[in-house]
């Protein structure tokens, strides 16, 4: 076998005692694309943390160059090729392009002054090297997500990288913004830098790796050849199970169909959509889904109040209302589900109990006082119903797994008898395994309590099996609206990447 | 980069037309004598400045420099006295020093502890003024003490002009070593990697790790510099006031801080410039002068510097929510 | 500070459970105490030194409670001495000018009352203020405290012209000096009103959605809280609390003055930060408060009965503050 640029050799990394990462091993050869594949809390970022020197193993060895790498410092490993791209792009916003892409190159060469011609000099064959073009005097700040994307991308060329570490590249990308990733992933490709590409997203990864690494609960489980891979079996490894789904079937009752949960009639938000008619069923699920910039986020805040300025109508059973903020939205029976579970869903610190009557409160407080037996009648029953893996409510959030998390965050708008489900990204950064869980419990939810749910998501396939029609949207108006019953994966697919 | 531009010519702007506006109310404004001892007032606020921008660059804040400006000051005055050395090159090292090591606590409790800035310094600015004042001495030192080298030195005047009535006024020198502080500052800030990082801190102290900067070091330099600044400022400021009073300085973080945050620096860190921020001492000492000039009681001082700081501070807060995130 | 669904019964197992750092205070309070009294048994055991203790530590005592609530949110208040003087002058000033013949010292007890609500009211409007400008204009809470806290101080200076205002009404002393039932009427207020602020904080919705916007301000608006009015109503409590600590404060030293209790402001910040709040938001308890408060209340009283200057006595504090510092540092790395 030939040697890898770089090995990871029976690695193994506590924190405080709880085993992150055991025996791992991992090697990626000079200039092939590797996959990293697991679910979120496998130890995938542990994985990119030592490689890239920012944590020390307790154990086993990096080797570089069929070396012993010894201890690996973040300078030593940029030292040795190793460039990691991080999901924030780990720029400084407040800095010009410019000086960005030059910023590591000084930083390498120990220098003490700053060269503004010089770093003028990098940045522009930074750019000239990936091929794009990017205003080098404009702030970061002022570009968007891809543009910052690209300056990340040029920067780690700029360090004569032999291995770039990308880390969930794609989360935040457009269909068509992927597609000239993976282009330039390839044209790097062919300059002999191998790429390790870290993603849960299988689509992504069959398309783009030549070889692959599942990992699980901190051990490898699997390796080997990308063609070798189908989405079953990674799923298996990933998860260690099969998991079954059955489409979502959603059955008027018998006689006249119930009048919609929610109705919404012209709406526009200005700049952001255009006259969305939509209407919900009780017991229905509908999936939304568009591009990143279609407006389906701005939809589903404005039906949580968030967007104070929109015109149009919406209806909840019937009864107009106008939502001006959270609070109207609440108080109309509207729920909504963040996608960012963890900075924007969660009081991480704060116990299960507290983060699930966080919306309650002031209705558990009539006469200023909150009602403790019933606010524990209340979450006691609800961490029952939503199974909730935990001996006490009192334990905090941080220590939940990400579906079980997510569960706490459903609970806490079951709780407030919320009739408009709306879930943005419901299962992102969910293992496999509770993802199904979760599924099922929307499912569950939609139809015992007749909730209407607008599923929101960039995940086809948990669209087409959980939901019963999905619309789509492009441009701030709505484009498509499917029947599940005959809408297939491959076919939303097809037709998302027409839009552009 | 535009941005910044733009915002020093905004500050640039508001400056002359206050100054049109004063002038106007008051045409003595205008005179020679009110102009140099305007530049003369900005020179201890402004040195000081310099070190608080580099601390507001790099997302912290400091309230301690005054404490270290009034130990540094006593200090080497006291020793001075004590061996009976009349100098001026060593007491400012001296002084320079004391203010360095102050800083260097400062730096050690931020970096090693990530403890807020603003409670670490609220912590050493109470122990070192508690010192001086518990340990040192309380008594002034008066002009009649006071080392004579410190007074001449800082009786210094680039040019003087003789008035119809005989009487003699100038510009001070200490206006030179002010500005040649501020250019240093501006070079370090714009032309060195330990500067840059102090932007690059500031902007993003996780990036900033992962790119590689030795954020120890730069810790270290930010409130080790602000310390070093603070230390030889207030040195001297005793031999400009002729005297060193052990209980000086007090609430003076206030005015350095508004001086800064009104010449364009970030209340959230990662933006600010020296020329902003002289903009910032000129306007600020200028409006202090000006409520004298224009026979405002002085007890309005406060209530003026309170309100400056908040309107300044609302409008930074303004424009950099305005920048896309 | 996690009690609202736990058993109402307050177990000292369930109250170390809960929370260790409580547990650390006492020991730290007993550590303090055993210290003093071996350095100087006799002047420190003195009856009259505890009660010197219980007229002195409840300005500081709600100063830090104030300095917690604003901490809640992840915010901070510079200004709450300021205020606490200025609400003192505001009543002094009242008082002056509406003194009959009879002289400060016998002002009716309504003028009195009208003098506590001119004095409750000043806190409320600068609580207000520092509120509005954090929530609305967006200026860091460090920066906006700290620019009102001046504008405060300098009315104060204004209003004052310079030097104290001497002489309050017997009635107003009496919540500085009397006695209720034996206790410093201080210490009496003290208890009432933490009780009351600690009820607040865990039983009402205000009080535990605070906690919860500290812990994540966008989870906060994302759960339908009203960040915006809570945390401008937190400000405004904390206004509030300043303007009693300066009603007992202008009361026990029948003056109001404009830079009294100048070093109460750090001394506030340490005893928040000791008494367990975290300064980034979303952790903190009055009991905790109470404990910290009267820990370094004997510290000082022991460092004063050995004749250490208050300066010194000011440096000591400041170490303290660092030390504690370093202690919980070590503290969560062995979480």
């Amino acid at each position: 076998m030939s040697d890898g640029l770089i090995e990871l050799r029976g690695i193994r990394k506590e924190f405080s005692g709880v085993v992150a990462l055991d025996a791992m091993s991992l090697v990626i050869h000079p200039g092939e694309i590797h996959c990293l594949a697991g679910e979120n809390g496998s130890g995938k970022s542990t994985v990119i943390k030592i490689m890239s020197g920012v944590y020390a193993p307790d154990g086993g060895e990096v080797l570089i160059d069929g070396k012993p790498a010894g201890p690996l410092t973040p300078i030593s490993a940029i030292g040795h090729g190793i460039q990691v791209i991080y999901q924030d792009f780990s720029l400084f916003g407040n800095l010009t392009v410019a000086e960005n892409l030059a910023m590591n190159v000084h930083l390498r060469e120990k220098r003490r002054l700053m060269n503004w011609r010089r770093t003028r000099a990098i940045a522009r064959e930074a750019v000239g090297r990936l091929g794009v073009d990017l205003d080098l005097d404009a702030t970061v700040d002022s570009l968007p997500t891809a543009g910052k994307q690209l300056v990340a991308i040029a920067r780690a060329l700029m360090s004569d990288a032999r291995l770039i570490i990308m880390d969930e590249p794609t989360t935040a990308l457009t269909r068509k913004e992927v597609e000239t990733l993976f282009r330039i992933v390839r044209d790097i490709q062919a300059r002999g830098i191998a790429i390790l590409f870290v993603s849960h997203k299988m689509r992504e990864m069959l398309e783009i790796s030549e070889r692959m690494t599942v990992i699980r609960n901190g051990r490898k489980v699997a390796e080997g050849p990308t063609a070798d891979f189908d989405e079953a079996s990674i799923t298996r490894h990933m998860t260690g199970s099969d998991i079954l789904n059955e489409p979502y079937v959603w059955t008027p009752p018998p006689g006249a169909p119930p009048p919609p949960r929610l109705e919404v009639r012209g709406l526009t938000v200005p700049g952001k959509c255009e006259e969305l008619d939509l209407s919900i069923r009780p017991g229905e699920i509908v999936g939304l889904s568009g591009l990143l910039g279609s407006g389906r986020t701005d939809l589903a805040l404005a039906l949580f109040g968030m967007a104070p300025r929109y015109q149009g109508e919406i209806r909840i059973d019937g009864a107009p209302v106008r939502l001006r903020s959270t609070q109207d939205a609440i108080a109309a029976g509207i729920a909504y589900v963040p996608e960012d579970r963890l900075t924007e869903g969660l009081f991480l610190t704060q116990s299960i109990n507290r983060n699930m009557l966080a919306t309650s409160y002031e209705r558990l407080a009539p006469r200023l006082v909150i009602d403790r037996e019933r606010a524990e009648t209340m979450t006691q029953g609800m961490i029952r119903a939503m199974q909730i893996a935990t001996p006490t409510g009192e334990k905090p959030v941080i220590q939940l797994s990400g579906g079980n998390q997510q569960r706490v965050v459903l609970a806490r708008w079951l709780l407030t008898d919320a009739r408009v489900l709306i879930l943005n990204g419901p299962t992102v950064g969910v293992d496999v395994g509770s993802k199904a869980e979760i599924h099922a419990k929307i499912r569950e939810l939609a139809q015992a309590h007749g909730l209407a749910v607008l599923m929101i998501s960039d995940d086809v396939l948990e669209l087409v099996q959980n939901c019963n029609r999905i619309v789509l949207m492009h441009r701030g108006r709505f484009v498509d609206d499917l029947s599940c019953a005959d809408a297939t994966e491959e076919m939303v697919s097809d037709r998302l990447k027409t839009f552009t | 980069m535009a941005l910044l531009r733009r915002s020093e010519m905004v500050i640039a702007g508001i400056l002359l037309l206050a100054m049109v506006l004063i002038g106007t109310i008051n045409p003595a404004f205008w005179q020679l004598d009110n102009l140099f001892s305007l530049m003369r007032s900005n020179v201890i606020i402004g040195i000081m400045a310099m070190g608080v921008l580099l601390v507001l660059i790099s997302g912290g804040i400091d309230v301690s420099f005054p404490a270290f400006a009034v130990a540094a000051m006593y200090l080497t005055v006291k020793g001075m006295l004590l061996i009976g050395y009349n100098g001026v090159v060593l007491p400012l090292l001296a002084a320079t020093a004391i203010g360095l090591l102050c800083g260097a606590v400062n730096g050690f409790f931020v970096y090693k502890f990530r403890m807020i800035p603003l409670i670490v310094t609220l912590g050493t600015s109470a122990m070192v003024r508690g010192f001086l004042l518990g340990v040192v001495g309380t008594s002034m030192i008066n002009i009649n003490k006071m080392p004579t080298a410190l007074i001449d030195f800082a009786r210094t005047d680039v040019v003087s002009v003789t008035k119809a009535d005989g009487s003699t006024y100038g510009l001070t020198a200490m206006v030179l070593i002010y500005v040649g502080l501020a250019l240093a500052m501006h070079l370090m800030l714009r032309y060195t990697m330990i500067g840059r990082s102090a932007y690059a801190l500031g902007g993003d102290p996780e990036a900033a790790r992962r790119a590689g900067f030795d954020l120890r070091k730069t810790i270290f330099f930010i409130y080790c510099v602000a310390g070093a600044l603070a230390g030889f400022a207030g040195l001297l400021h005793s031999g400009m006031i002729w005297l060193a009073n052990p209980r000086d300085f007090v609430g003076f973080e206030l005015d350095v801080i508004a001086a800064v945050v009104l010449g364009g620096a970030s209340i959230f860190g990662g933006r600010g410039t020296v020329l902003g921020t002289m903009l910032g001492v000129f306007m600020l000492v200028m409006v202090k002068n000006s409520l004298i000039i224009m026979k405002v009681d002085t007890t309005w001082q406060l209530v003026a510097v309170g309100l400056i700081v908040i309107i300044a501070t609302a409008l930074s807060a303004w424009r950099d929510r305005r920048q896309p995130a | 500070m996690k009690a609202q669904t736990t058993a109402p019964t307050l177990t000292v197992r369930s109250l170390i459970n809960r929370d260790n750092n409580i547990v650390q205070l006492l020991v730290m309070t007993v550590l303090i105490f055993a210290v003093m009294t071996a350095l100087s048994p006799d002047k420190f055991l003195r009856y009259y030194n505890f009660e010197s203790i219980t007229y002195i530590f409840p300005e500081l005592g709600l100063l830090s409670i104030a300095m917690m609530i604003a901490m809640l949110t992840g915010g901070i208040d510079l200004s709450v001495v300021g205020v606490a003087n200025l609400s003192g002058i505001l009543a002094g000033v009242l008082f002056h000018k509406m003194a009959g013949a009879a002289g400060i010292a016998d002002t009716g007890i309504l003028v009195v009352l009208l003098g506590a609500v001119v004095a409750l009211g000043t806190g409320l409007v600068a609580g207000t203020v520092n509120g509005l400008l954090i929530t609305r204009l967006g200026i860091t809470p460090i920066l906006a405290t700290l620019g009102t806290g001046q504008v405060f101080t300098g009315l104060a200076i204004v209003l004052t012209g310079g030097p104290a205002i001497v002489g309050f009404p017997t009635a107003w002393a009496f919540l500085g000096n009397g006695k209720i039932a034996g206790l410093a009427t201080p210490f009496v207020l003290f208890a009432a009103i933490a009780a009351l602020i600690a009820f607040i904080l865990t039983r009402t919705a205000f009080g535990i959605n605070l906690m919860l916007i500290g812990t994540n301000p966008k989870a906060a608006l994302f759960a339908g809280l009203k960040r915006e009015r809570m945390v401008l109503h937190s400000y405004m409590l904390t206004g509030v609390l300043a303007s009693v600590a300066g009603i007992i404060l202008s009361g026990r030293t029948n003056a109001a003055k404009s830079d009294y209790g100048n070093s109460y402001l750090l001394q506030a910040v340490l005893i928040a930060v000791l008494g367990g709040t975290n300064p980034a938001g979303g952790k903190g308890s009055v009991l905790g408060i109470t404990i910290a408060v009267v820990a370094l209340m004997l510290l000082s009283s022991g460092f004063q009965i050995l004749r250490f200057s208050n300066h010194l006595i000011d440096f000591i504090w400041g170490g303290f503050l660092l030390l504690v510092i370093v202690i919980n540092a070590y503290k969560n790395r062995t979480r």
